[in-house]
């Protein structure tokens, strides 16, 4: 009896089983699914839910206002990776079990590293179910030369290019720097990094500190203040994101130390509320997008398209800049006339496209690595949009376009058999 | 000497708001045996509850209603949770403080989001105090000692002057006989805890716009102020503020001193070269390892002194 029973549902299970898979493909035929993969909780959960929204709201826009692609819409599938490779190694098998082309990333160089690995074995060993990975913020400057792959794009500048976007913001007049960084990976990266554009392009600057911080564990930088003032630096450079960039700008402000901020990361969550209205004009950052940039440069469709977020999420929209993604997942998908991974990756190499600010973008051919143009943004008073209610708010400062931030790579692309 | 002047004064700012974070702490810690993970989360709280009160009506009146606010959770948590527990030994306690130190976490960020708040100093406090070698000292860091040496004369007055005071220090050493000479034990617990969870709430409103307030500053706050109970030791307020003090210096002056023990090894005429054995060790300058000096004294601290600098027993 208990046989007979167990048999039954056995069946019914393999029946419902099949239905499903049945109806699985039909499903991934209609949408176009991207699986998003960061730190949904735990301490940096901020960070990968503002970007979570962003992405949301920016795909919305290019499902209704521009058609998706090849008549699909594009889904967005989130996986929390609490930070953890192995979390985000999880992600990418759920991804490649439901037939995903892609798979996006964007905090944790050392996540980044080993995405990259996973997909390129998986890739090379299910040539039917291959997946495309997104790098949409994960910078360290390694993961586009000797860790190159060709199933790995990214979307954001490296730590040596903002490292040199951010030396050429230095105004003449400043001789003497002071260097602050996490110690970890990346903070170590973004160390070498700006030494390296600082002796090419202003060799009269001297480094008088130098200065590595345990990563997250600082609660009070006034003590770093005290010592950066005493080196008589008039510029402090740092990568530092995080508590560790907000504490670090406000213990500087609160000093009131005559000192211009250099920073990578200060134009994101939490930057604008720690640097306050004492920071008028002191603190600038490197950084793909802000919200000024459009009216500055009179682009008004682009406005009205970042004014409109504004009304519907309670923070500001640093990351518009990630529409350049999609777009570029867009054409790539029309140019290949598929959703085949492998057919979609050839499709973008070496990809141009005019970002919907107006400016030339590529995807470089060589190492998979966009060049497009980057901005440093100064926090003053007087611009239009400001941010997080401070009334202080990111002014451009200087614009880098593509074609000048072309740096060479030593990256040696292994490419597929195209099919 | 400029350096050494300002790093002095930030050291003492420091280690003040240490002390009124680790105060409530010792006193709850040695009086209940409870290690009190949602400690941290009570000066979280304390913060928030200040940033929305000070939108309503004003910094000063936030002053007061957050913390007995914070109290008032206190009390709560003291007879309906801890109370139950209790009787479960003191790894239940401990892993209930736990539970409700991350349940508090996600409900602050449910409630006023991920991303800091603008919780900003009043402008009254707004301004730099005096000017020491081209150094602002804002108004606001004189307030917080001052409003921190405050709480320890109270805190100390109402321990060794008031009869209530006699009583919690009685219970301190000698649970069983207070209760048996008549006294509400348990209400004096809650006395205790509560007030515990008030005085970090009032470190959280004073904190809070002198760091940041967001979802993870109980997480950062949380290790060094058990650094900071068990270097102090069991039941000892004295304890307590010297360690705090001591806290707040060694961090400050680990960060501006720029040697490393290879340095040291030189008085002893070694010179530390790239063959010597240990030599990435040796040169780690200090205000690399800065942050982990206060976790370095609590192992040396819990191996040569239990007690701690000035606790009455074992830890």
């Amino acid at each position: 009896m208990a046989l007979r029973l167990f048999a039954r549902l056995a069946t019914a299970a393999l029946l419902a089983a099949a239905a499903f898979a049945g109806s699985g493909p039909a499903n991934a035929e209609d949408t176009i699914k991207i699986a998003y993969t960061d730190p949904l909780s735990g301490p940096f959960a901020q960070v990968g839910d503002a970007n979570l929204k962003q992405m949301q709201y920016i795909i919305d826009y290019i499902n209704t206002q521009k058609g998706g692609a090849l008549g699909k819409k594009f889904e967005l599938v989130p996986f929390d990776n609490k930070s953890q490779p192995s979390d985000a190694l999880i992600a990418l098998k759920s991804a490649t079990d439901q037939n995903m082309p892609f798979i996006m990333q964007c905090s944790g160089s050392n996540i980044a590293a080993a995405l990259i690995e996973a997909v390129d074995k998986h890739n090379s060993r299910n040539p039917d179910n291959r997946i495309i990975y997104v790098n949409c913020g994960a910078v360290a400057t390694e993961l586009t030369n000797e860790k190159c792959s060709f199933w790995h794009f990214r979307f954001d500048a490296h730590s040596a290019m903002k490292a040199e976007v951010m030396v050429r913001a230095l105004p003449k007049d400043v001789t003497k720097v002071y260097l602050l960084n996490q110690d970890y990976l990346f903070g170590q990266s973004v160390q070498r990094d700006v030494k390296a554009a600082l002796a090419k392009l202003r060799p009269d600057v001297q480094v008088v500190g130098d200065e590595l911080i345990p990563l997250g564990k600082v609660k009070d930088f006034a003590p770093y203040i005290t010592k950066i003032k005493a080196s008589g630096a008039q510029a402090l450079l740092t990568g530092n994101w995080g508590p560790d960039m907000n504490l670090l700008i406000k213990a500087g402000i609160d000093a009131g130390v005559d000192l211009r901020y250099y920073t990578m990361y200060a134009h994101l969550a939490g930057g604008a509320v720690a640097i306050g209205p004492g920071g008028d004009g002191k603190v600038r950052s490197v950084m793909s997008f802000n919200e000024n940039v459009a009216p500055e440069i009179g682009n008004k469709e682009a406005e009205a398209w970042t004014a409109a977020f504004r009304e519907k999420y309670p923070f500001d929209f640093y990351a518009a800049g990630f529409r350049t993604i999609f777009e570029y997942l867009q054409e790539g998908i029309k140019k290949a006339n598929s959703t085949d991974p492998t057919k979609i990756a050839f499709a973008l190499e070496g990809l141009p496209h005019k970002d919907f600010l107006g400016y030339d973008t590529v995807m470089r051919k060589d190492d998979h690595q966009l060049i497009s143009e980057y901005f440093v943004g100064v926090f003053k008073k007087g611009v239009k949009y400001d941010s997080e209610k401070t009334g202080l708010g990111w002014g451009t400062e200087v614009t880098v376009l593509a074609k000048d931030l072309e740096q060479p790579t030593t990256c040696k692309m292994k490419r597929p058999a195209e099919r | 000497m400029e350096v050494f002047l300002v790093s002095l004064l930030n050291g003492l700012v420091y280690g003040m708001l240490l002390f009124m974070l680790a105060s409530g702490l010792t006193l709850i810690l040695s009086m209940m045996g409870v290690l009190n993970f949602a400690h941290a989360s009570a000066y979280m709280l304390g913060a928030y509850f200040a940033f929305t009160i000070s939108q309503h009506i004003g910094f000063w009146p936030a002053l007061v209603l957050a913390p007995v606010l914070c109290g008032a959770i206190g009390a709560a948590i003291e007879m309906y949770g801890l109370r139950r527990v209790h009787k479960n030994g003191h790894i239940a306690e401990l892993l209930f403080t736990f539970g409700l130190a991350l349940i508090i976490e996600k409900v602050v960020q449910m409630t006023w989001g991920l991303i800091p708040v603008p919780y900003r100093i009043p402008e009254g406090l707004d301004f730099s105090l005096f000017t020491i070698y081209g150094t602002h000292f804002p108004a606001y860091r004189a307030f917080m000692l001052l409003i921190s040496a405050l709480m320890f004369g109270a805190i100390w007055l109402g321990l060794t002057r008031t009869r209530i005071g006699l009583i919690i220090q009685a219970a301190l050493t000698h649970p069983e006989m207070v209760g048996a000479l008549g006294h509400n034990v348990p209400r004096v617990f809650t006395t205790v805890f509560a007030s515990g969870t008030a005085l970090a709430g009032l470190a959280g409103v004073i904190g809070g716009n002198y760091q940041v307030t967001e979802p993870a500053m109980a997480f950062t706050m949380g290790p060094i102020v058990f650094v900071v109970v068990v270097v102090g030791g069991l039941g000892s307020l004295t304890g307590c503020f010297i360690a705090s003090l001591l806290m707040g210096m060694i961090q400050t002056f680990a960060v501006v001193l720029d040697y490393s023990p290879a340095d040291l090894l030189k008085w002893f005429g070694l010179t530390v070269t790239s063959s010597t054995p240990f030599h990435e060790v040796l040169t780690v300058p200090l205000p690399r390892i800065g942050a982990l000096l206060p976790y370095i004294l609590l192992v040396v601290i819990l191996v040569f002194r239990p007690r701690g600098l000035m606790g009455t027993r074992e830890t």
